[in-house]
């Protein structure tokens, strides 16, 4: 028998005949793409490609989430006066831009914004219809919807950084511009403009569960693969029937910290964890602007940042002076 | 398997060197300048500083002293703005201004060789003007430059153009009709950074007093509508001011809260007063040159050079580390009386 003793996957997942999944219902697609076995993805996971099942709701959501690509791209490749090399040189650079913040929530022209406007509302159209998609597949094959909400947590932050915000502060221009670079410049000037963001209590625990999923992973994944060659990796067998992997597994957590999670309750962990992190990010920039104008002066004024000495003394603002000017 | 995993090695090892080609080598030292645990501290790289000093030199030109001699104005014509110094610190100006300027080109490059008076070559005109330029910033912009100064040599540095000047920038050419708007941005930002920030925050902030301040003065919402999108105008402008100056943004501020002058250092101040110094300056003296400069010395918009700060800086906290030499050259101190 292999044994996982290397931290890369040594087993290759392979069936003598490609594995057809359950019965299907009535009334869905049929099934795509003939299975068939990659040895090179055999080392990450299960070597067999397939079947796929696209149906009505992922087709959509794909033809909805190219057309937005193209909006993307190609107004991209359009800033570069369609200059291929320029395109790939510049790419993390360039972007899609939001509305000016004066056109407020009107229907802007297509090269001031109208573009982003459209990109939004279909990468949107498309992500929830992956959405959609994913709750039916899981209910098809009779499986709980975790993965479902989990992902509708993610479009959660998207649709507030990118619509309900915006719609609240009154403008367009609040929202995330489409580009590499320019969305991360955007979160740093969102967080100088609303007074350092750092001191928003949401963001510190989406910060919080953002590093804990990492490190939830990072225990879980180590704690079965150094269990597994006690048969550990069958995890969920082992919530039931618990053998000595799992003994090992909790003995070494309890010796450690003094507390083990079970081989069932690691995964609702991980899950909250993974699942708090956009929706306590979402709430928290959900407040920004609309309830908070500057979270380092709401947390002096309730206690949470702490006054230092001034070192430099009292330094007066120059505007303040009869001498100084604008 | 064992040659995949060399060559997986290997292929690591040189993706990790060019990950590393952007890295600075160390060593990095940091100085500590604000209260301790508020991460206020100037980063430093000794080697760079060592490269930069040769840089921040004061150049080796004999002082243009006041004498007993006659007034420059008897003694040569058609001077505007020396003609009551003495006439030997007058010469003495005039060739420290060719050490500065135009060490290579000699008087010549503004003077008519057969007519030194005539005000025929351009350059002579602007070099005129720049003199004022120098001599109402000695006097009226002490909240910036202290009592330090500035000379010609400030920005100069031996060239007839200073190494940092800026022009008007609409950014790259993009295609013409309903696609591809880069707002001003969205493109490899020269001034900021090399950051998609706004790649032309200068003519905004520095060629036209258009409003720097965009923080909130209030825990909750009391009435700012500045945007996101004006922040990272204003932000442009300060990674300029940073790069400039050749320090980070706790120099001046202390980053948990930018807007707060309680909590920043006294050269928020100063800096304060360099913004609308180098506004005056680009009002009042640079851009009326633009019509007497020729057309190859104006930006791809027409517009003549401007300065910003790092015309002077040049990537020092203060320029030439702050030596003055202007008790080398008093007449450059204050206007003088035919000014």
């Amino acid at each position: 028998m292999l044994e996982y003793q290397n931290i890369f996957t040594r087993v290759q997942v392979r069936s003598t005949t490609p594995e057809w999944g359950v019965p299907l219902g009535r009334g869905t697609w049929i099934r795509q793409v003939k299975p068939f076995y990659l040895r090179w993805l055999g080392y990450f996971g299960d070597a067999q490609i397939g079947p796929i099942y696209l149906g009505a709701t992922g087709l959509a959501s794909l033809i909805f989430g190219f057309i937005a690509f193209e909006i993307i791209g190609l107004n991209m490749f359009a800033s570069v006066n369609w200059n291929p090399i320029q395109f790939a040189r510049q790419l993390p650079w360039l972007a899609l831009e939001p509305p000016a913040p004066a056109n407020g929530l009107h229907l802007p022209p297509l090269n001031e914004g109208g573009w982003w406007l459209m990109a939004g509302f279909f990468l949107t159209i498309s992500v929830i219809l992956w959405c959609v998609r994913m709750y039916r597949r899981a209910k098809a094959l009779g499986m709980g919807t975790h993965t479902t909400w989990a992902f509708a947590s993610a479009i959660w932050l998207m649709l507030v950084l990118g619509f309900i915000r915006p719609v609240l502060m009154g403008t367009f221009g609040e929202a995330v511009p489409f580009g590499i670079f320019p969305h991360l410049d955007w979160v740093a000037a969102f967080s100088i403009r609303y007074g350092n963001l750092f001191y928003c209590p949401f963001h510190m625990l989406s910060i919080a569960f953002l590093y804990g999923s990492t490190l939830l992973f990072a225990m879980h994944g180590a704690t079965i693969l150094a269990v597994s060659r006690f048969g550990g990796e069958r995890e969920l067998e082992q919530i039931v029937d618990r053998g000595t992997a799992v003994e090992r597994a909790a003995l070494f957590w309890r010796w450690t910290m003094g507390f083990n999670a079970t081989m069932e309750s690691i995964h609702r962990w991980a899950w909250w964890f993974a699942v708090l992190t956009p929706l306590t990010g979402g709430i928290g920039i959900l407040l920004t602007g609309t309830v908070v104008d500057n979270w380092f002066l709401w947390a002096l004024k309730h206690g949470v940042a702490p006054s230092y000495p001034a070192v430099f003394g009292h330094i007066v603002d120059p505007a303040t002076l009869p001498s100084g000017q604008p | 398997m064992n040659i995949m995993l060399k060559r997986l090695a290997g292929l690591a090892c040189l993706g990790a060197f060019f990950l590393l080609q952007g890295c600075e080598r160390p060593p990095i030292e940091t100085v500590q300048r604000g209260y301790r645990g508020v991460a206020m501290g100037e980063v430093y790289n000794p080697r760079r500083v060592a490269d930069q000093a040769a840089n921040n030199a004061i150049p080796d030109v004999a002082p243009a002293l006041p004498g007993p001699g006659p007034k420059a104005s008897t003694v040569y014509k058609n001077l505007k703005v020396l003609g009551d110094t003495d006439s030997a610190e007058f010469v003495g100006i005039m060739a420290a201004m060719t050490a500065w300027v135009a060490p290579s080109q000699g008087c010549t490059y503004c003077h008519d060789a057969a007519n030194f008076a005539s005000d025929g070559l351009y350059t002579k005109v602007v070099a005129r003007r720049m003199l004022q330029m120098t001599q109402h910033l000695n006097q009226d912009w002490k909240s910036h430059v202290a009592g330090t100064g500035v000379t010609c040599y400030t920005c100069h540095r031996g060239q007839p153009v200073p190494a940092n000047i800026w022009f008007g920038n609409d950014g790259e050419k993009h295609a013409d009709g309903v696609l591809g708007d880069h707002a001003g941005k969205n493109e490899p930002s020269q001034i900021a950074g090399l950051s998609s920030l706004p790649f032309d925050p200068l003519s905004t902030f520095l060629d036209a007093p258009n409003e720097i301040r965009v923080v909130g003065q209030t825990a909750l919402p009391t009435g700012n509508r500045k945007s996101i999108k004006q922040t990272e105008w204003t932000y442009a402008l300060m990674i300029h001011m940073s790069e400039s100056l050749g320090v980070n943004c706790t120099y001046c501020h202390n980053s948990r809260s930018f807007t707060d002058w309680d909590q920043s250092t006294p050269q928020r101040a100063t800096a304060w007063y360099g913004i609308r110094m180098v506004r005056d300056l680009n009002g009042a003296y640079l851009d009326p040159l633009a019509t007497t400069l020729p057309p190859n010395r104006h930006g791809p918009m027409g517009d003549g050079p401007k300065v910003d700060c790092a015309t002077c800086h040049q990537g020092a906290y203060k320029p030439l580390y702050g030596k003055s030499m202007l008790s080398d050259f008093p007449a450059l101190a204050a206007k003088t009386s035919t000014n």
